[in-house]
């Protein structure tokens, strides 16, 4: 296979179109980002070239010759796959039986799994990506999300794609497996296989592709070389205007601690972690997958709480022993994983943005529906969350919208005083990214004191007052805005020797 | 903004709500409409008064069993302990008539209903149980505890408890059917209207999500088996108080007709689908095929083996299209 070609592609849902006449082509050995917003049409196109649905109009082309993809067996038997985003294994079988699902080695008789062949073979795909330390054996239930992802990643190699499709692939992953990821990509591309990468971060983009190819609406915008692009240009592409300023100028003054916290520790996960926020402050925490981020701010909202250690909220020292305490005490958590955390999809917007202040609207536990649709539904104009109208599921929502509702939720309970923010912007696109980032600023300005928890560094750095780094379990540095640099960052996170001393 | 929305006349509204009508509801409710008609006019007895009377009777026990088991699934669990109980409910209820006033009897037989319910509401929300082992495990249990109790069946003392409840009426409607009918607009309301009923909707789609919003999940979903427990021992107490004797082998299987009637109404097992009305409709329809197969004389075998199509139709007709 030298070339798969995309030619004058088209697919409308209900008349609504997800994409119009876009081509273009991959050849043997490149490596092509696919970038766009959320609704550009990228998924759909996934879904196309994975078979997993069939264009309107338009043909795909191997080597010039159009086939036809019935359904994804038909992908994979021509060769094409595709690692998803949401991750697809199943958690009660072995890491190797995972990754040869359906084409696990038999011995004689037939019907005998050859299980010491299955776990070589698992084994020495892993061995290539670089992760040797991994024993196939384990079920998958037993590993992180970061480890849960090579996996995947791995079970697409084992097919030996010769056109191989990653979906935000580094969304979990730590800087050192995205590091090792691209190294395997790099060797797979040089090697003669097709890749194409979708993802939201520009600089991997950058970093690994050789042509990119932005969608917008639908519609192809540009195809070009890497190199012929910058950062504000493939922005400018993806968002169809300037983008001037992402983090939004801050107003209003750092008061008060609002938030105290001493001492935290939740055994095996974080340990002795002490930090104030003050009100109209927002207040960065930057940490590596498995640093034990998001599970500080589990503790202080009370989802998990931590074993030992005092909050204090405005000076008093109060028990978090529940989410239903640190509302009481004013704290909303705008969680990380909406689809797990956040939403409850196959409920209306409605519902969902109002779940959290149900006892605002309603008397002796009685609801005023039309009462709370109506306040639910201005604060979701308020945030722009289309398409307008509250009573479908929340899961016909783009991520970027299903954030916005999320956040609806938490603007609608009275007398939030601290939001901690959980990976706010993961999966959604730049221009929901900018809303969220002034709906934040806006937030602070009224002098809610904020805690964002972020994986991101251009965000933590763009958005945070006061940056506090944890790495395994324990706050290692607390920077001032002056203090921050990437490499200082990171060093600290990394914990590289020869870093900057703790300060 | 949305100020014409309240002024819009209730015709439209009425208009706007039946075309939002499932087109699989609609058709199953002409059916069971077409039922009817077909009954009264095919027979001569199934629109008397007397057959109407035994047929609302007899909807009830199904009925109230439906009604708890909604609000279970509806949390996305499933309540297997509900025949046992009508049975202990039954024999308490009439058996400690002996010892004790009838209404002391029948307040007991709810509280053992109560007691169950918050048996299995602990194990499913507290311990984390699987909701089908947790009550799989407290239906064999009751189920022997109830023989330990009495092997025979107990014939109530005091005729008042038969002539008040079971047999009593109210103008036109039977005792038993009048509560039915009270039972339904509660849990209706409970549903639609209170915080309470909008966060066990939610439970069944999410309750990671619901616990995050600062709603106590396990408090809920204890409720909803305490409901379900309740409403069977209620339902144990009316059956045995209409036939004047309380069996204990009674109520084997009646759980499956109280799933089928959630199922068959649009519910959806693991949560986050199912209507009173709908439930409604499952009872009516269950209750009408057995009610004129009966009258046509036809064997109950056939029954069974119509109320398993009746089920495996509704659930193919609402599936959802991938």
């Amino acid at each position: 296979m030298e070339t798969l070609a995309v030619a004058a592609i088209g697919k409308s849902y209900d008349g609504n179109v997800a994409l119009h006449d876009v081509s273009f082509q991959v050849t043997k050995g490149t490596i092509l980002a696919i970038c766009g917003e959320n609704g550009a049409g990228k998924s759909t196109l996934m879904k196309i070239l994975s078979g997993a649905t069939a264009p309107d109009q338009g043909e795909i082309r191997i080597d010039g010759s159009p086939i036809r993809l019935a359904d994804p067996y038909d992908a994979i038997a021509r060769g094409i796959h595709i690692v998803h985003q949401e991750l697809s294994l199943l958690p009660h079988l072995s890491i190797a039986e995972n990754m040869l699902l359906g084409k696990t080695p038999h011995r004689s008789p037939r019907w005998l799994i050859d299980w010491a062949e299955t776990n070589r073979i698992a084994a020495s795909v892993l061995l290539d990506l670089g992760f040797d330390h991994i024993d196939v054996r384990l079920r998958v239930a037993e590993l992180s999300v970061s480890v849960q992802q090579i996996v995947e990643i791995a079970k697409a190699l084992v097919g030996q794609p010769r056109v191989l499709i990653l979906d935000e692939p580094t969304a979990v992953l730590s800087l050192h497996e995205t590091k090792l990821l691209f190294r395997t990509v790099r060797r797979l591309a040089a090697a003669g296989t097709m890749v194409i990468y979708i993802s939201h971060r520009l600089e991997e983009v950058f970093q690994i592709a050789h042509r990119v190819l932005v969608l917008k609406d639908g519609v192809r915008v540009i195809e070009s070389d890497i190199g012929a692009l910058d950062n504000d240009g493939l922005i400018r592409a993806m968002v169809g205007r300037p983008l001037a300023a992402i983090y939004p100028k801050r107003q209003g003054s750092i008061g008060d601690p609002v938030l105290e916290c001493r001492g935290l520790t939740l055994t095996g996960t974080f340990n002795d972690i002490g930090f104030d926020i003050r009100s109209g402050e927002i207040v960065g925490m930057f940490g590596l997958v498995g640093s034990g981020r998001t599970d500080v701010a589990k503790a202080l909202f009370g989802a998990t709480p931590a074993d030992s250690g005092e909050i204090r909220i405005h000076g008093r020292a109060v028990p978090i022993a529940s989410p239903r305490d640190a509302m009481r005490h004013g704290i909303a958590l705008v969680t990380e994983d909406r689809k797990r955390d956040g939403l409850a999809l196959d409920l209306s917007v409605i519902e969902n943005g109002g779940l959290a202040s149900m006892g605002n609207v309603s008397r002796l536990g009685v609801l005023d529906r039309a009462r709370q649709a109506r306040l639910v539904g201005r604060k979701l104009d308020e945030l722009g969350v289309r398409p307008k109208g509250g009573t479908r599921p929340a899961r016909q929502l783009s991520g970027g919208n299903q954030q916005k509702v999320v956040l609806a939720k938490w603007l609608l309970v009275d007398g939030a005083r601290i939001f901690i923010f959980d990976e706010p912007t993961r999966g959604v696109d730049i221009a929901t990214k900018v809303e969220i980032y002034r709906m934040m600023a806006e937030l602070a300005a009224a002098g809610i004191g904020i805690l964002l928890v972020s994986s991101e560094l251009p965000e933590v750095m763009g958005m945070s007052d006061r940056l506090l780094v944890v790495r395994a379990g324990r706050l290692v540095a607390e920077l001032p805005r002056t203090g921050f640099s990437m490499e200082a960052i990171f060093a600290h996170a990394a914990g590289v020797a020869g870093g900057p001393t703790d300060g | 903004m949305g100020s014409s929305a309240t002024s819009a006349g209730l015709p439209s509204r009425l208009a706007t709500r039946l075309a939002r009508v499932s087109k699989p509801n609609l058709v199953f409710a002409l059916a069971v409409a077409a039922l009817i008609v077909f009954a009264s006019v095919a027979t001569d007895t199934f629109l008397t008064e007397r057959n109407l009377t035994s047929v609302s009777r007899q909807i009830v026990t199904n009925g109230f069993l439906s009604l708890g088991m909604l609000l279970v699934i509806l949390t996305g669990g499933i309540d297997l302990s509900v025949g046992a109980v009508v049975a202990f409910a039954g024999l308490l209820a009439a058996g400690l008539q002996v010892y004790v006033p009838w209404p002391v009897a029948v307040l007991v037989a709810l509280a053992m209903g109560l007691l169950v319910g918050a048996v299995n509401g602990v194990l499913v929300a507290r311990f984390k149980l699987q909701p089908f082992i947790a009550t799989l495990a407290t239906m064999g249990s009751l189920r022997g505890l109830l023989y330990m109790y009495s092997e025979t069946p107990q014939y109530p003392e005091d005729p008042l408890f038969r002539s008040l409840l079971g047999g009593g009426f109210i103008g036109p409607l039977p005792v038993p059917t009048l509560l039915f009918l009270i039972a339904l607009p509660i849990v209706w309301f409970y549903l639609s209207h209170t915080v309470s009923g909008r966060a066990v909707y939610a439970i069944g789609v999410n309750p990671e999500a619901v616990r995050l919003a600062g709603i106590s999940v396990r408090r809920h979903v204890t409720a909803a088996y305490i409901a379900s427990g309740f409403l069977a021992a209620l339902a144990g107490v009316l059956l045995a108080s209409r036939v004047g004797v309380a069996q204990p082998s009674v109520g084997v299987g009646y759980e499956l007709d109280a799933i089928a009637a959630v199922v068959i109404g649009g519910g959806i097992l693991g949560g986050g689908g199912g209507t009173v009305i709908g439930v409604l409709g499952g009872v009516l329809a269950l209750a009408a095929v057995d009610n004129v197969l009966n009258l046509f004389n036809v064997e109950s075998y056939y029954q069974q083996f119509l109320k398993g199509m009746i089920i495996l139709v509704a659930v193919l007709a609402r599936r959802k299209k991938t």
